[in-house]
């Protein structure tokens, strides 16, 4: 890897993060998206949440959970459980984590 | 700055505070990712510091390790990155009107947490002089948060125990944000569906299941919109 490389690599990608990001946000022409599309965004934000990380959840290595022995499952339901519970995302986090911690540390899933 | 001592810049700040414990829990397992892949110390830094887009950067590492063109490298982050082409629709409808230089600076800070934070405290994509100190409230502290562990995660790359899949705490901070943002059947309907197709589509490259995923719960949602018309939807 020459410094050159990784250099003009990393500052292209960083283009790429303004690019992408603002990608609408760029031209100073009124963008006029049509009425279906500005109602649609209204789901994008949990559309997007959701396809973040249900993969995350149900999938290892690109299969679907095949074992109940995976300290995901069992953080998810007690992050579940917490946040339904008390609303609070804080709990939610630290929940979960301590479970995923405990089985993993504890039981070596 | 003045805007800094706006009550919005403290509420998008605490906002911001809880979920972004998870998000710097992805940040150190991207700072140590970096650096477990040869990146040297400088790079790595750099790189954290410029990018500032996790799944990109995880992304691109084998690339750059593998010394893959340039136009590869910069390709495939721009089609991990294509979620943030959707957000940036709806940000032009709420900061359309500043200037250029600022409405950039604003999308390159404007990530995922961000992103959905804002839109759930202003639902009605019409701007608002709140949204502005809400908006740089949260995403200054995401900033900091992320690019404070990923510095961390670099520099005790060897010492963070990765096998204990502490990035897992990301997914479960976004979990919680998702919870709070299921509102009414309709959204819950939707996320079923993008959550489905995020992961039956995973074979696809590029992360493209997740764009895949998002044009099926948006288009679900209008569906439902077009089948249950309820008084609220006309506002929407």
């Amino acid at each position: 890897m020459p410094v050159w490389y990784t250099t003009i690599g990393i500052v292209g990608l960083a283009v790429v993060t303004v690019l992408t990001r603002g990608f609408f946000l760029l031209s100073d022409r009124e963008v006029e998206l049509p009425p279906w599309a500005v109602q649609g965004l209204r789901y994008a934000p949990i559309a997007a949440l959701v396809a973040v990380i249900a993969p995350e959840i149900v999938l290892t290595n690109g299969a679907l959970l095949a074992t109940w022995a995976d300290a995901r499952i069992y953080a998810v339901l007690v992050a579940t459980a917490y946040f339904w519970w008390r609303r609070g995302i804080l709990g939610t986090i630290l929940s979960g984590t301590a479970v995923l911690l405990a089985l993993k540390i504890g039981l070596g899933w | 700055m003045s805007f800094i001592r706006h009550p919005e810049f403290r509420r998008g700040f605490n906002e911001t505070v809880a979920p972004s414990l998870g998000i710097a829990a992805w940040g150190l397992v991207t700072g140590v990712a970096m650096v477990k892949s040869g990146l040297s110390l400088p790079v790595a830094v750099l790189m954290t510091m410029l990018v500032y887009a996790g799944s990109a950067q995880l992304a691109a590492l084998p690339l750059i390790v593998a010394g893959a063109p340039l136009w590869v490298l910069w390709a495939t982050a721009f089609c991990v990155n294509l979620r943030f082409v959707i957000y940036s629709a709806h940000w032009r409808r709420y900061f359309g009107h500043l200037p250029r230089a600022q409405r950039l600076l604003l999308g390159y800070c404007a990530v995922d947490l961000s992103y959905v934070l804002f839109a759930r405290r202003f639902p009605h994509a019409v701007p608002h002089p709140e949204q502005l100190p809400y908006f740089w409230g949260s995403a200054a502290w995401n900033w900091l948060s992320w690019q404070g562990a990923s510095l961390l995660g670099i520099v005790l790359a060897d010492r963070v125990p990765t096998e204990w899949g502490l990035g897992f705490a990301g997914v479960l901070a976004l979990l919680g944000i998702t919870y709070s943002l299921l509102s009414d059947k309709k959204t819950w309907v939707a996320a079923g569906v993008a959550a489905f197709v995020a992961v039956a589509a995973f074979a696809l490259p590029l992360k493209l299941n997740i764009v895949a995923a998002i044009a099926a719960g948006v288009a679900i949602g209008l569906l439902l919109d077009r089948a249950f018309r309820d008084p609220a939807a006309g506002r929407a």
